[in-house]
């Protein structure tokens, strides 16, 4: 196994670990880092690629994440914080109110 | 260019300022002088303008007038011309129609007065009066079916003129859809006549029936598809039923239209077409047969009425009968003679019930009256007039016109025969008996009313009075202007059957002898105290209930057409029709997108982690199928 596909199992693995986090935990803010953690393995497996190719596109596309993640961020933790300040609670099925 | 639009088009103004202005903009005194002026002065402007005509056509040596308005549509290079066509056949018909006319609406500004909607009544007799007037000048059949259904239209709100009271609303709906069914006849044969000869007008259709080879139609059908309409517009069997309804309307409306105008449409049709009816024989001998049994039981029925006004009804659907006799068998002329002296003898005879019933508050039964003629002369004079010409003596009008018909149904030789002859004599007989039946119970004899009527009696004023004494006048002497002869170049008499020429004095005198039979009938069974009549009437009870019901045939068409139709309206087109297959649809979608939605909706369970779980699994799905597929 050479340096590449290290790097790939490695990127599935912290994309697979953060789709877990988001099906399976509760808390609303782990749900947010687990989606982080998505959004790096992808990070990861875009330099990866970068690298292999020797083309500057994967790298440049990597810091349209970082800011898009970043301003997701901005508006998803003061929403968390409203709703907890609201219920008080961080539990996901507290906020089951769009039940069709 | 003569001016035959302007007679038609008086009557018009006169139903848009009546109708428009004058039952909006005035009320009381003054907008009812207005409505009066207008009313009866356009009316009358249409008479002088029809004698102006009348005179026109005289200087012409007779040769039709004609006047086209403009072109309607053109199909196919077939222009629809609105033309007016004046011949001495029009020239007699307009002038009956707007000199009748006018002189009921001179009746009805007294009948009237006291009516809350007198600017609606005269606005609608005037609409009338403009789409007769059409159906009277069409040069094209199209015109005269635009006037066919148009006085069809002032027919059916002037009978629910006092469209409170149900009974008389039903009535003028009754009128409008018997006529229908006569008009499907009617338009029938108009398009047959219009697909073999490419054109409607009248005069045209009649040159191509006359010339040889005619068209390539035959005649008994177009014949009797025309005469379907007639049976409607002229009440004759079997749609003769609305005509007797017809009389919940106003009188001098009853007297006007359903008598002296309106119904004879069918009549004037008949002749008008009579290159067709002359190449026609089947066709023609259903018209005179249907003529002189509608005639016949149109008779025995008013034998047995109490209404004073069904019995003038049914006196109507029984002389119309005698003109489709007359020209069932040729006489076409003679049948526009009896169409014009029944229009005088009938209106007077309608418009002096309309002042029986004035003076009597509203009473029409006649087994409430009686003794009436010293409280009443003038209306008596005139009404025993009246009723003398329809029984048809010497040497009133309905003597001359009925005695040209019994010899045309004896001797033509287009049809006549003794059995017809014998037919219409009964019914000839049977006219003067039930006729001077209505004028003893009516005028004679002893008094029969209640008190509080009989401290009302009163003459109607000079208005109406003046009105049946012109009227009576014109029953007298109408006889003597000879219309078939006038009308001989355009509508000539058919031959007479040799064997049979010796038959004219005879007969005069049988049809003389049969008035005054009737007569002597109706006095012996009705003069004095009536109890002969009692008695008779005690011993025929089972024929006295038939005829009352008018031999229940309103009954019998409920069941046969009424509540089948109800039915099939009920069951198959309501319940089945319209609220199983066109509501059911219509519920039957929305029900299934609730249904699907409700199903559908149970999947957002609001879980965040449910969707994220859906998400994965669409994801896997996506995954797995691309990696089978890829």
């Amino acid at each position: 196994m050479d340096k590449t596909q290290a790097l790939l199992v490695l990127a599935l693995a912290l994309f697979s670990l953060g789709l877990a986090g988001v099906v399976v935990r509760r808390n609303l803010l782990v749900m947010l880092m687990s989606m982080e953690l998505m959004l790096n393995g992808v990070n990861l497996s875009l330099v990866t690629f970068a690298n292999q190719m020797g083309a500057a596109e994967g790298a440049v596309l990597v810091f349209l994440i970082f800011v898009v993640a970043a301003a997701e961020i901005a508006i998803a933790i003061p929403i968390v914080l409203l709703l907890a300040r609201r219920r008080h609670t961080l539990d996901a099925d507290a906020y089951a109110d769009l039940k069709g | 260019m003569p001016e035959l639009a302007a007679i038609a088009l008086a009557p018009l103004a006169g139903f848009l300022l009546n109708g428009l202005l004058a039952t909006r903009l005035f009320a009381h005194r003054r907008g009812h002088r207005f409505v009066t002026l207008v009313g009866c002065g356009l009316p009358i402007a249409a008479f002088a303008l029809t004698l102006k005509a009348f005179a026109d056509l005289a200087a012409g040596g007779y040769a039709p007038l004609s006047q086209t308005l403009y072109t309607w549509i053109a199909i196919g290079g077939v222009p629809f011309e609105v033309s007016f066509w004046f011949d001495r056949l029009t020239a007699v018909m307009a002038l009956i129609v707007t000199g009748v006319g006018s002189l009921i609406h001179v009746y009805s500004v007294g009948y009237m007065k006291d009516d809350e909607s007198y600017a609606r009544y005269f606005a609608y007799l005037n609409l009338f009066l403009f789409f007769m007037l059409l159906l009277v000048l069409g040069r094209s059949l199209l015109v005269l079916f635009v006037g066919w259904e148009g006085v069809g239209l002032a027919s059916y709100l002037l009978i629910g003129f006092w469209f409170s009271d149900p009974e008389k609303a039903a009535a003028g709906k009754k009128a409008f859809v018997v006529n229908r069914i006569g008009d499907a006849g009617f338009l029938l044969g108009m398009f047959v006549l219009y697909a073999t000869l490419g054109t409607l007008d009248m005069d045209r259709i009649n040159a191509a029936f006359l010339a040889s080879p005619g068209p390539a139609v035959s005649a008994t059908l177009v014949g009797i598809l025309l005469f379907v309409g007639a049976t409607g517009k002229s009440a004759q069997i079997p749609l003769y039923v609305w005509l007797p309804d017809a009389m919940a309307g106003p009188t001098p409306v009853s007297a006007l239209i359903h008598a002296a105008t309106m119904v004879t449409a069918g009549v004037y049709m008949v002749a008008r077409l009579s290159g067709i009816y002359v190449n026609a024989e089947g066709a023609s001998q259903l018209v005179a047969w249907i003529g002189v049994l509608t005639a016949f039981f149109a008779a025995t029925i008013a034998v047995a009425q109490h209404d004073i006004k069904k019995v003038l009804a049914y006196s109507t659907v029984s002389q119309l009968g005698f003109m489709f006799l007359a020209a069932g068998v040729g006489a076409y002329g003679v049948a526009v003679f009896h169409l014009y002296t029944h229009a005088f003898f009938k209106a007077c005879l309608f418009l002096g019930a309309g002042s029986v019933i004035h003076a009597l508050s509203g009473e029409q039964d006649i087994r409430k009256m009686g003794g009436l003629a010293r409280r009443i002369p003038v209306t008596f004079a005139t009404f025993a007039v009246a009723t003398a010409a329809i029984a048809g003596l010497p040497p009133l009008s309905g003597f001359f016109s009925k005695d040209e018909i019994l010899w045309f149904a004896y001797a033509s030789e287009r049809g006549g025969s003794p059995w017809l002859f014998a037919i219409a004599a009964l019914t000839a007989l049977m006219t003067a008996f039930y006729m001077f039946r209505l004028l003893w119970l009516v005028f004679l004899g002893r008094s029969r009313l209640d008190h509080h009527a009989a401290a009302h009696v009163h003459e109607s004023p000079p208005s109406m009075t003046g009105v049946l004494v012109v009227l009576a006048i014109l029953s007298a002497a109408g006889g003597f202007l000879s219309i078939p002869h006038v009308l001989e170049p355009l509508l000539p008499l058919p031959g007479i059957v040799a064997e049979r020429a010796g038959g004219h004095v005879p007969i005069v005198v049988l049809s003389v002898a049969l008035g005054l039979a009737g007569l002597a009938g109706a006095w012996w069974l009705f003069g004095g105290a009536g109890e002969r009549a009692a008695r008779l009437d005690g011993r025929a009870q089972g024929l006295r209930r038939l005829l009352e019901g008018k031999y229940f045939v309103d009954e019998f068409y409920e069941r046969l057409v009424g509540r089948p139709l109800v039915w099939v309206s009920e069951h198959v087109f309501l319940r089945l029709g319209d609220r199983a297959v066109i509501d059911g649809t219509l519920h039957g979608l929305a029900g299934l997108a609730q249904r699907t939605a409700a199903l559908m909706g149970r999947v957002q369970t609001g879980h965040l982690h449910f969707y994220a779980f859906l998400a994965l699994a669409g994801l896997v799905g996506a995954l797995a199928w691309s990696w089978r597929h890829g």
